[in-house]
């Protein structure tokens, strides 16, 4: 636990020394696609007095000035698979959006899909030493929180404060300075595959990169295609990626809740492939420029050419009907959407006051999908965009760029984590001594 | 064929998939960064000129050449036409006095501008008598214009060496050969006489009523003046004042005929006590009057 505090502040102190620099890299590693934002920083990026985001939503400080994207290579399920091609493809990326932006980066902060995120929420509770709620005190209830065995081989990816509570008055989201008996904390802790983090690290340094930080695709996905009501209010953003479809709740602004479902657009067009004999690049192009999920009467008469370069006539004029590709594909995209009711479901977000349900990714372009979407997930579905951003060019607006700027918005105002605060005074020295008088002082 | 399709095959792999080699993409970095980036687009260029520069002048032959290739060249562009001055022209100067001036400037044209030291001529010219100030300048079309204030002459100064024109601040102006070359002009004589021309232009505007009778000023002893008129007489002034005993004089002679009389000298040296010296002839005639008068 304490190597892991360490290490993310190493990544939080390397966040600020390229926020001095004024240059830093955003690198969404995702299954289909490696995209790379260059953002630049010129002016303060605090937010507006009332803490809420202001006029120019939260991201006045920065600016894109270099965007680039490739085709991602070695990355299956949102996880590294093969190390080499990855460094390629990142390298390609970070390379073109170098290029455009003509400055070297050296920081980079990356987010990934998959590793089987798991979410686990905390609650602690201490009684205040003195009258008032110090930093201290507030290091002293994180750090007090009851880590639930979250096995050998993860690693926490975030642990993110979500709500104070001050003797009986809860919803609290800065209880600094203010006067109470004891102070409650519940934190949204979010572990993943040690493995597939420690292969993205080991894949950024062989790029001659420094991580500056590291985040989950849903959170950032959820922060950038969210509007600040729907984060407020309570929504679930559902990024469907290539090879991982991740879920992400917010609620007052805090994530509460993330899970993956490890089926995306790649399967769509593996089902499209292995259904009309094409290859894979064919079967991803019919997908994107015929693909549906509604069939209508016209569709039976909607011939679709699936060509070929055998060189055999027949083989290569084959048709189908847009019908049998929607039949072909329907079945995969419901298949992903229950999945996904089956992860809310077991999240209980039907609990939660809002159902506000945003989809987006690469593959919400779908046609017809949020029809489809509305009737597994509920009434109140909308395919969600990123936020516009400064500089962010025309290509780099769609769905599919909605993590990598949600991760620019992270770099830009990154929420507080526990390895924000300092380790608490009696964790750091003589703490068992202290503890074990503590402990006689509770129980006699 | 086969190695012919093979290589077309592999090129088509390769633009599939256009992932940058890690020197190709190391090399770029480096050049991105900022100091690397000055360093080319400045240092490098720089010490290219330096080494090449050095290497350049390192040889005695080649530093020759350069050096009078340079001098060769500021030559030329000294002797351009445009550069050129062909003649000189003096203004509100005579003839003597103009050759003079061309004389004391020596100057064989043409010479080229750059040559010229116009402050320097100027102060040459200025130096001669006759030159009360003068101002040179090079004017377009070649010429080194001089314009020339000539000293008025005001006085003649007869001394040891001869006769001498001054102006009116007592500078020399140019030697006399003959008096009569200006017989209009006034005459001082004596030695340091030429250093008190202002006093002696003012006695000369208080003796006017003196006419055709005053001769000069006579400077004696290096302290006081003598007017001398004709028939041998004298006004003797004090060192002190000299133009107001004058008028006294003019005065008394304009009552009582003073100067007409048969009188050698006035003198006016003490202020407070007037002799008048009287020629022997009057002296005897005086006497013999008195005799005459005491007789009778």
């Amino acid at each position: 636990m304490t190597d892991l505090y360490q290490s993310q502040r190493a990544m939080r102190q390397m966040r600020r020394q390229s926020m001095q620099r004024g240059v830093v890299a955003v690198l969404d590693v995702g299954s289909s696609k490696i995209a790379c934002l260059v953002l630049r920083f010129d002016g303060s990026s605090r937010l507006s007095e009332d803490n809420s985001i202001g006029s120019l939503a939260g991201q006045s400080g920065f600016r894109v000035i270099g965007a680039a994207t490739t085709r991602s290579r070695g990355v299956q399920f949102g996880e590294i698979t093969a190390m080499q091609e990855t460094e390629r493809a990142i390298r390609t990326a970070v390379q073109a959006a170098q290029k455009m932006a003509e400055v070297r980066v050296d920081h980079v902060i990356a987010c990934f899909s998959g590793a089987n995120p798991r979410s686990y929420g905390l609650d602690a509770q201490v009684d205040l030493q003195g009258q008032v709620v110090t930093e201290n005190e507030v290091a002293r209830v994180l750090a007090a929180c009851d880590v639930p065995e979250y096995g050998q081989g993860r690693e926490v990816l975030h642990a993110q404060p979500v709500n104070f509570a001050l003797d009986n008055r809860s919803g609290l989201s800065d209880p600094r300075g203010q006067l109470g008996q004891s102070l409650a904390v519940d934190m949204h802790m979010l572990t993943v595959d040690a493995a597939a983090v420690q292969n993205l690290v080991r894949c950024i340094k062989r790029c001659d990169l420094e991580l500056a930080g590291i985040a989950s695709s849903a959170y950032a996905s959820g922060i950038s295609a969210l509007v600040e009501d729907e984060q407020e209010l309570g929504a679930a953003c559902v990024d469907m990626g290539g090879g991982s479809t991740s879920v992400s709740v917010f609620m007052k602004k805090h994530m509460i809740y993330t899970d993956a479902v490890r089926m995306g657009g790649d399967h769509v067009t593996s089902d499209i492939s292995m259904g009309l004999g094409v290859p894979t690049a064919a079967a991803e192009r019919i997908k994107t420029f015929c693909g549906g999920v509604h069939a209508t009467g016209a569709d039976d008469r909607d011939m679709i050419d699936i060509g070929g370069d055998t060189g055999d006539w027949e083989h290569d004029r084959r048709t189908v009907s847009r019908a049998e590709l929607i039949g072909i594909m329907r079945p995969r995209v419901e298949e992903i959407l229950e999945e996904v009711r089956a992860r809310l479901d077991a999240a209980g977000f039907d609990q939660l006051p809002s159902q506000q349900i945003v989809l987006t990714g690469g593959s919400s372009q779908i046609m017809g999908l949020d029809g489809l979407a509305s009737r597994i997930l509920g009434q109140q579905v909308r395919l969600g965009r990123p936020l516009r951003v400064h500089g962010l060019p025309q290509s780099a607006t769609g769905p599919g760029f909605s993590s990598a700027v949600g991760l620019s918005l992270f770099a830009a105002n990154p929420q507080d984590e526990w390895w924000d605060f300092d380790m608490p005074n009696d964790r750091q020295s003589g703490g068992s001594i202290r503890r074990a008088v503590r402990w006689f002082k509770d129980n006699w | 064929m086969r190695s012919l399709i093979f290589w077309r095959r592999k090129t088509a792999e390769i633009k599939q998939d256009p992932a940058p080699s890690k020197l190709k993409y190391r090399m770029q970095r480096w050049m991105l960064t900022p100091g690397i980036r000055l360093g080319l687009r400045i240092g490098v260029p720089f010490c290219l000129v330096a080494v090449l520069g050095s290497a350049y002048m390192a040889n005695e032959v080649r530093r020759d050449a350069l050096r009078s290739f340079v001098a060769e060249m500021r030559q030329t562009i000294r002797n351009r036409p445009e550069f050129m001055v062909n003649m000189i022209a003096i203004d509100g100067a005579g003839g003597d006095l103009a050759d003079d001036i061309r004389e004391v400037a020596s100057l064989r044209f043409p010479v080229s501008s750059f040559d010229l030291d116009v402050d320097l001529i100027r102060d040459v010219i200025v130096t001669l008598d006759p030159v009360k100030s003068a101002t040179v300048r090079i004017r377009s079309g070649g010429v080194l214009q001089v314009d020339v204030i000539e000293r008025e002459p005001a006085l003649v100064w007869r001394s040891h060496q001869g006769l001498a024109l001054l102006d009116e601040t007592g500078a020399h102006v140019a030697e006399l050969g003959h008096r009569s070359l200006h017989s209009g002009l006034p005459l001082i004589a004596g030695n340091g006489a030429d250093a008190h021309v202002e006093e002696a232009m003012q006695l000369y505007s208080v003796a006017r009523p003196l006419g055709q009778r005053l001769r000069g000023l006579v400077r004696v002893g290096e302290r006081r003046w003598d007017v001398v008129l004709d028939r041998g007489q004298r006004i003797m002034l004090p060192a002190k004042n000299p133009a107001s005993a004058l008028e006294r004089v003019i005065a008394v002679s304009e009552v009582r005929d003073l100067l007409e009389r048969d009188i050698a000298a006035v003198d006016m040296r003490l202020a407070a006590r007037a002799t008048v010296r009287m020629n022997n002839t009057a002296v005897q005639e005086w006497w013999r009057i008195r005799q005459m008068n005491e007789g009778g």
